[in-house]
């Protein structure tokens, strides 16, 4: 069995922060972390390893830095971690970035079969949930997005059944193999790393591939030339301005309530 | 080259049913239209048995659907539906497309963009057409809410954004309304199709709520300190023909179901009363709030950044909060309340 899962390096966005005089991003001293949702997916993967036997390989396209996260995917029980890193992939939108990771993935499925592609439903910075069903579509795999859970999974008949959340209940669907799938965090819940993987993880140096070798990528599709989105602006939301508030402390609950209900009917939009 | 200029809309459906968040689209694309000489709105719509779902859609403003209406399209699959759409998208190149960021928009809209190589801007808030350059700017929240980036598509077409339910106010739809349909085949067989839908367990009765179109939502978070809190705001809920509501921490502390989420990663909601109870207010919840017609806060931290968006806060432990309110509500059904006095 060869799991590979795409994850990303992802800023900590719940601890990101807003320079009041500028409105940037505060980006030093805000951890880099793996995208929570990517972490569930590694578990999936090492978990089918455990059961099937084989491999499971991660790949991150990132700066430098992203190595770090493919080490952690190491302790975590990942057996190869592949960085795709190179200046010329920078300002990637999600079409540049799911032609990046699709061609990664070809070259990977040329070295040998791959039966599953896991990744997290959505990173957390961007938000956009589009990688994933990207790279499906360009390699023309059956894709399940939003899966919470794996019912069977069947390497040697190449069959899978998933669940699916969705609006109106869980979809479980059946699929051929190899298929992509991205991932709910429910889908596995990350265990205590065995020893013997957080020792070999602390030996372990990721590979780097860049823009030209080993897969040489077409230089039109890659980074900014590649991404039909700029962005034209970006500015911190306009504060709404506050209602009063009123301390239960100082005037007791009563009237407090009282107060807080005349309120919302002077504003006229419920009969309360 | 003709100078239409098309502005479609993806009429989402399941089971027969069209999601009302593509209303809310149709509504946005002809206030986009307004501003782009040129331009007409139409609907694209796809299933098995599905044609009456067009009038619907004429009477929201679309006056033209294009239709593929096949077996094979019976249950939502990203494939055939992608396949569908983007042979459709190539063949008449409209200039705008608009698609729900619904769990099925969004899965379809970045299979579409990827076959037909365009852009895509996930989950808008805001659309507009820029006034010099005559293209879709598109406006998001990223990192977590704590910037909005506005995104354009400069030369590839169609511009396509998914915009997430009740962000865009709902039109109200004409009595009557004529349109066009325009039919198209599929052109792909069951057999293409590599994944089959076995069943789908539906979610609980009890956890089924429409919250993102509910009108008044009671709201739990951390500050409840235990998942029994959560009666005392169904109680309040129930009063006021609302529904429940939590913050992202409660529902990852397995407090309620996910589907009573809201915020960033969770629903949007534009309810005319939300009642938020306990819940601290990070910038992820408050995105998705910020559409309410009315915010009463709750929270013992005077600190709290919910009452940064609340129009009316108190400050104060919520177990002696709520069922004062539960108990003046109810005084105040039966005509003898101190609420009534301090209204009058």
């Amino acid at each position: 069995m060869h799991a590979i899962v795409a994850i990303k390096q992802v800023p900590d966005t719940s601890n990101v922060r807003i320079n009041p005089e500028t409105g940037t991003l505060i980006r030093e001293g805000v951890p880099a972390i793996i995208n929570p949702y990517d972490a569930h997916a590694v578990e999936l993967a090492v978990r089918l390893k455990r059961q099937f036997g084989g491999k499971v390989t991660v790949i991150t396209m990132g700066p430098p830095k992203a190595s770090e996260a493919l080490v952690e995917c190491a302790e975590q029980g990942a057996d190869r971690g592949i960085l795709i890193s190179d200046r010329k992939f920078s300002a990637a939108d999600t079409l540049a970035t799911s032609y990046v990771l699709a061609r990664t993935i070809e070259a990977l499925m040329a070295e040998g079969p791959v039966d599953l592609l896991l990744f997290g439903k959505q990173a957390i910075d961007g938000d956009t949930a589009q990688v994933g069903p990207g790279v499906a579509t360009r390699l023309g795999l059956p894709l399940i997005s939003y899966a919470v859970g794996v019912e069977s999974f069947d390497p040697i008949a190449r069959t899978g059944v998933v669940h699916r959340r969705t609006e109106r209940g869980i979809e479980v669907l059946q699929t051929t193999l190899p298929a992509l799938l991205t991932v709910e965090k429910e889908i596995a819940a990350i265990e205590r790393a065995p020893l013997a993987d957080v020792i070999r993880a602390a030996q372990y140096t990721p590979e780097v591939w860049s823009a030209s070798e080993p897969v040489a990528f077409d230089v039109a599709k890659i980074g900014i030339k590649g991404s039909p989105t700029i962005v034209g602006k970006a500015y911190t939301p306009p504060p709404k301005k506050a209602g009063a508030a009123v301390k239960v402390a100082e005037k007791g609950v009563a009237s407090t309530v009282t107060e807080a209900l005349a309120k919302v009917r002077a504003a006229g939009v419920v009969k309360i | 080259m003709s100078d239409t200029k098309r502005i479609w809309v993806l009429i989402e459906q399941e089971e027969g049913k069209a999601h009302p968040v593509s209303w809310e689209l149709l509504g946005a694309a002809q206030r986009l239209a307004a501003e782009l000489p040129g331009a007409v709105v139409e609907g694209v719509l796809l299933g098995d048995g599905v044609e009456g779902i067009a009038a619907e859609a004429y009477r929201y403003g679309a006056t033209k659907v294009y239709l593929i209406d096949d077996p094979v399209l019976n249950v939502y699959r990203n494939a055939p539906y992608a396949y569908g759409i983007a042979n459709l998208v190539k063949k008449y190149m409209p200039e705008i497309f608009l698609v729900g960021a619904t769990t099925l928009g969004r899965d379809l809209a970045s299979a579409i963009a990827t076959r037909v190589a365009t852009g895509l801007t996930a989950d808008c808030t805001e659309l507009a057409i820029d006034p010099d350059k005559h293209i879709l700017a598109a406006t998001r929240p990223t990192f977590g809410g704590n910037l909005m980036a506005t995104i354009l598509c400069k030369t590839q077409r169609p511009q396509m954004a998914t915009v997430r339910p009740r962000v865009l106010p709902s039109p109200t739809p004409a009595e009557t309304g004529a349109g066009e349909l325009v039919r198209e085949p599929l052109g792909m067989t069951e057999a293409d199709v590599a994944v089959k839908l076995l069943k789908v367990i539906p979610t609980d009765s009890g956890e089924q709520v429409d919250i993102e179109y509910a009108d008044v939502i009671v709201a739990g978070g951390r500050g409840l300190g235990a998942p029994e809190g959560f009666k005392l705001l169904e109680e309040l809920a129930e009063l006021l023909g609302g529904v429940v509501g939590a913050s992202r921490a409660v529902v990852d502390a397995g407090w309620i179901n996910v589907s009573r989420q809201i915020g960033q990663t969770g629903k949007t909601v534009r309810p005319k009363l939300f009642i938020a109870a306990g819940i601290s207010g990070a910038i992820q919840h408050r995105v998705g709030i910020t559409g309410s017609d009315f915010i009463l806060a709750i929270n013992s931290d005077p600190n709290a950044p919910i009452f940064s968006v609340a129009d009316y806060g108190i400050v104060g432990d919520l177990y002696e909060v709520l069922p004062e309110l539960i108990n003046q509500i109810k005084a105040q059904r039966a005509g003898h309340g101190a609420a009534e006095v301090a209204h009058a």
